[in-house]
């Protein structure tokens, strides 16, 4: 268009659109995804402490078992299951199914809740 | 890349409580998003107080009721009001709608808000500029393409096939799936959108049509249909009850199907 303002501003869009649980359980696989990168990195540290030698071991060994470490590692469990489970929704919905919004709500809430449950097993087992 | 934050020109600012109207009966909050092009200001969400004694049933009667009584300037699109045309697309309480058959009693807040279709230049208030968004649905070539000569009346096709358009030729293209769509939000440029996406399906599986495997050709582009993360923020928001995500799932099945 001719006379086209050139200020014309972006209409709101995060700060507005109501969270869906679709949406959140979308970017939960990406934000988790994102973070257990720094979990594996903090496996591969306490592996490497392990082949450098006991005393380095020890130093580590206590970082990654004392009630940080703890936390961070529980955390880390809630990551990769909810990541699992929302991988494995994805596989599904990349067959054509379970793509109805009824369905599609489920899967998500079936994400969230399952990640919780299958975190506390694993923290109980450990 | 995505841009969370809003750009400086277009973080909204406060705007103006309009007078309640006098002798009203029940009265009702709407906040609406407004931008004026000609006073070189930021966006603004004004306060407006509508009688529902005297308001018809839609979010749309209540706009045309606040434009008629309270404030002339304030601007929207509408046509039909039946939900046929897709004119009055906007996001009313949060989701992407039409406003026209959005009821007042689906808005469950008293404060009824309402914006413009989220991450797309306003023109005016409550207009977004869909230039781009339409230049996208005529990217994917929305027209039955043939190669062979034209049949004597008309092409044909069986019921089966007629019945495999069902809950794709319905779109009215009000473009609220597209700008409800996260992926879109930060990708436009280059993804299609499910709007544009459902438009190429409804062609691809169209069995008069002749243009198939170009069509996937076409699609078959990191950007254009791979974007969508089946974030299913289109499905859930359609105001027609079509689903884009699953026509967007069956195509690129259909990419996989025609490589194995």
């Amino acid at each position: 268009m001719a006379n086209t303002p050139a200020n014309r501003p972006l209409s709101p869009h995060l700060s507005i659109y109501r969270p869906q649980i679709v949406s959140i359980s979308s970017i939960l696989t990406r934000i988790t995804g994102n973070a257990l990168i720094i979990s594996a990195l903090l496996l591969v540290w306490w592996l490497l402490a392990a082949a450098t030698g006991p005393d380095y071991y020890a130093t580590v060994n206590g970082v990654l078992t004392s009630w940080f470490g703890d936390l961070v590692m529980a955390l880390s469990a809630l990551g990769l299951w909810y990541h699992f489970l929302a991988g494995l929704r994805h596989l599904y919905y990349d067959s054509g199914r379970g793509l109805d919004v009824p369905t599609a709500e489920r899967l998500g809430w079936a994400c969230v809740i399952g990640s919780v449950i299958l975190t506390v097993i694993t923290l109980i087992i450990v | 890349m995505a841009e969370f934050r809003l750009p400086k020109n277009s973080r909204i600012t406060t705007g103006k409580t309009w007078p309640k109207p006098e002798g009203a009966g029940k009265l009702r909050q709407f906040d609406i998003y407004r931008w004026n092009p000609d006073d070189g200001k930021n966006p603004r969400v004004d306060t407006y107080f509508v009688d529902m004694d005297t308001c018809g049933p839609m979010i749309l009667d209540a706009l045309v009721k606040i434009k008629n009584e309270i404030d002339p300037t304030l601007t929207f699109r509408r046509s039909c009001r039946e939900g046929i045309c897709g004119s009055c697309a906007m996001n009313i309480d949060g989701i992407n709608t039409l406003a026209c058959i959005y009821g007042m009693d689906d808005v469950k807040t008293d404060v009824v808000k309402v914006y413009p279709l989220p991450h797309m230049e306003v023109v005016k208030d409550l207009i977004p500029d869909l230039t781009h968004f339409y230049a996208q649905h005529a990217s994917i070539m929305p027209w039955l393409e043939t190669k062979t000569n034209r049949p004597a009346k008309e092409w044909k096709q069986s019921i089966g096939d007629r019945k495999k358009l069902d809950g794709l030729y319905e779109c009215v293209m009000c473009a609220c799936c597209s700008t409800a769509c996260p992926s879109y939000w930060w990708n436009s440029d280059r993804y299609l959108g499910p709007a544009a996406l459902l438009h190429a399906y409804r062609w691809i599986i169209d069995s008069r049509d002749e243009a198939t495997g170009e069509r996937l050709d076409d699609l078959e582009d990191p950007f254009k249909l791979y974007r969508c993360h089946t974030i299913m923020n289109c499905a859930k928001t359609c105001p027609k009850g079509l689903n884009p995500a699953k026509a967007i799932a069956e195509l690129k099945k259909m990419q996989v199907e025609r490589l194995v």
